[in-house]
């Protein structure tokens, strides 16, 4: 039997240090057991907490309500991006309030979205969906605003009609920034709706879970919560550069 | 002798009176131009004297102050452009196929994919040409995706093929050979060309007629004829008529370039 190459096991000193790091830590004693669990019984109990209790009902109920967030922001942000993209004076015209609030923390705007959507599964989805559009958006309508116009050139040349210039040039010169926004969007829908499962009456969700755990200084359900939303985010992250890789074959070469 | 067999409309590209500046800098004003039908026109001149612009201008990409271009007998409008840019990266579609970049032109006149692939096949067949057509711009050399360049230029039978400057990114063999590939076309179809070259041997080589521009403002300086019978080869730059016209136009550059 051969070993593996050391190289490829380079990526994974991070992770073991930082593991053995935790170990040390609550072996110990310097925090308190109550506050700091071993990584071995926190991982021992997310396991379980997966097949046996309700955490991987949560985990879902969380992946469902950002994607759904995401589906909203991106269904209306893409076409709408690309529409204001195509004038540079439309895309002047609402700059400033596409800038103003997407520099605004989102989360500032969970009490205006309160009295609106009230505190139902509607409004957790509403204000993701809302952050979602709002980045997407802006990065559609900067693709198409910064599409080089070598190519557009060329296709007019070619006899293009204004329509075939933009289905067939312009839409897929912006798809590089539109997704970076779209892989904007899917991160910041996931850290809204954990937030918004937080402060807005929930029963259900990983936000809720963990908020719940502190409260009930079930730090170890804490913990495994937070793992699983930390790796939710990753797999998200790795699904959209998987895609990206894939669907814009053409970047950067 | 293309020249001599070419028909009596002498004038199938005709510039008239061609006004174009670049904010209060006059680059042409007044400016003529004559070019019969089945030629081989090379445009050398000093940098930023305006020979891209005046090929754009000529083609449709940048519009004019004033005057007027007719395409064989037609307004500019109605005529048929092939253009190849000095940039392939930047002027094929990288999210097409070679093939697609290729079939482009037609698919924008709604031909159908059956006709488009036969007159692409016809093309590949024509010029001897050895591509794999399944792969992506970037997958291929520079030379390959000037070459696609090109058959995009020519999938639609233009009515004149405009170049500018599509072999300066290229290494010297390829541009070489790139030469050779371009007067094969030439020969074979009878097209009408005009291209751009910083590169006085190039402009020569390839050339019936040599359109010498000055400093800005524009003007013609000379149409240097250059009529050895075709097909050339990098044999005949050591023939006296070779040598001759290059050093004619070197001598009217450089007299240019003393102004």
């Amino acid at each position: 039997m051969r070993w593996p190459q050391p190289a490829s096991l380079v990526p994974l000193i991070g992770p073991v240090a930082f593991l053995a790091l935790w170990q040390a830590v609550s072996a110990s004693h310097l925090v308190r057991a109550v506050l700091l669990p071993s990584p071995v019984d926190t991982l021992g109990y997310l396991a379980d907490a997966l097949v046996h209790g309700t955490l991987a009902t949560d985990a879902l109920v969380t992946i469902t309500r950002t994607l759904i967030a995401f589906a909203i922001g991106a269904l209306l942000g893409v076409p709408l991006g690309v529409a204001f993209g195509s004038s540079e004076r439309l895309y002047s015209s609402i700059e400033f309030l596409v800038d103003f609030f997407r520099s605004m923390p989102a989360s500032a705007l969970i009490p205006l979205f309160i009295l609106f959507f009230g505190i139902a599964d509607i409004n957790k989805i509403a204000i993701a969906g809302f952050s979602v559009f709002l980045i997407v958006m802006f990065n559609s309508a900067y693709g198409v605003m910064n599409a080089r116009k070598s190519r557009l050139l060329a296709a007019k040349v070619m006899g293009a009609t204004p329509f075939q210039m933009f289905r067939d040039v312009l839409v897929f010169e912006s798809l590089p920034q539109t997704f970076v926004g779209l892989r904007n969007g899917i991160s910041t829908a996931l850290v809204i709706v954990v937030v918004a499962e937080m402060f807005i009456g929930s029963d259900q969700g990983l936000g809720h879970r963990i908020i719940e755990g502190e409260q009930i200084l079930h730090v170890t359900d804490m913990y495994a919560s937070i793992i699983v939303a930390g790796l939710i985010g990753y797999a998200l992250n790795m699904l959209f550069m998987l895609a990206d890789k894939r669907l814009i074959h053409w970047n950067g070469k | 002798m293309t020249a001599a067999a070419a028909p009596a409309d002498a004038a199938f590209i005709c510039v008239r009176g061609l006004e174009k500046s670049f904010g209060a800098q006059p680059v042409y004003r007044g400016f003529d131009l004559d070019l019969p039908r089945g030629t081989f026109t090379t445009i050398f001149g000093p940098n930023g004297c305006g020979k891209s612009t005046l090929i754009n201008m000529l083609s449709g990409i940048t519009p004019f102050d004033g005057g007027s271009v007719r395409i064989g007998g037609n307004d500019l409008r109605a005529a048929k452009i092939g253009y190849v840019f000095q940039n392939y990266r930047d002027s094929l579609f990288p999210w097409m196929r070679a093939i697609e970049n290729i079939e482009y032109p037609l698919r924008v006149r709604g031909v159908s994919k059956a006709r488009r692939q036969a007159r692409v096949e016809e093309l590949i067949a024509a010029f001897e040409i050895t591509l794999d057509l399944k792969r992506y711009p970037y997958e291929m050399s520079g030379g390959q995706q000037q070459l696609v360049a090109i058959l995009r230029a020519l999938v639609a039978d233009p009515d004149v093929l405009f170049l500018d400057e599509p072999f300066s990114a290229l290494d010297y063999e390829m541009t070489l050979y790139m030469r050779d590939k371009l007067q094969a076309v030439f020969l074979e179809t009878g097209l009408t060309m005009v291209l751009v070259s910083h590169d006085l041997e190039e402009a020569v080589y390839l050339a019936d007629r040599i359109l010498l521009l000055s400093k800005r403002p524009t003007r013609l300086v000379e149409l240097i004829a250059y009529e050895t019978a075709r097909p050339r080869t990098t044999a005949i730059m050591g023939d006296p008529a070779f040598v001759q016209t290059k050093q004619h136009a070197l001598d009217l550059f450089r007299a240019e370039m003393a102004r």
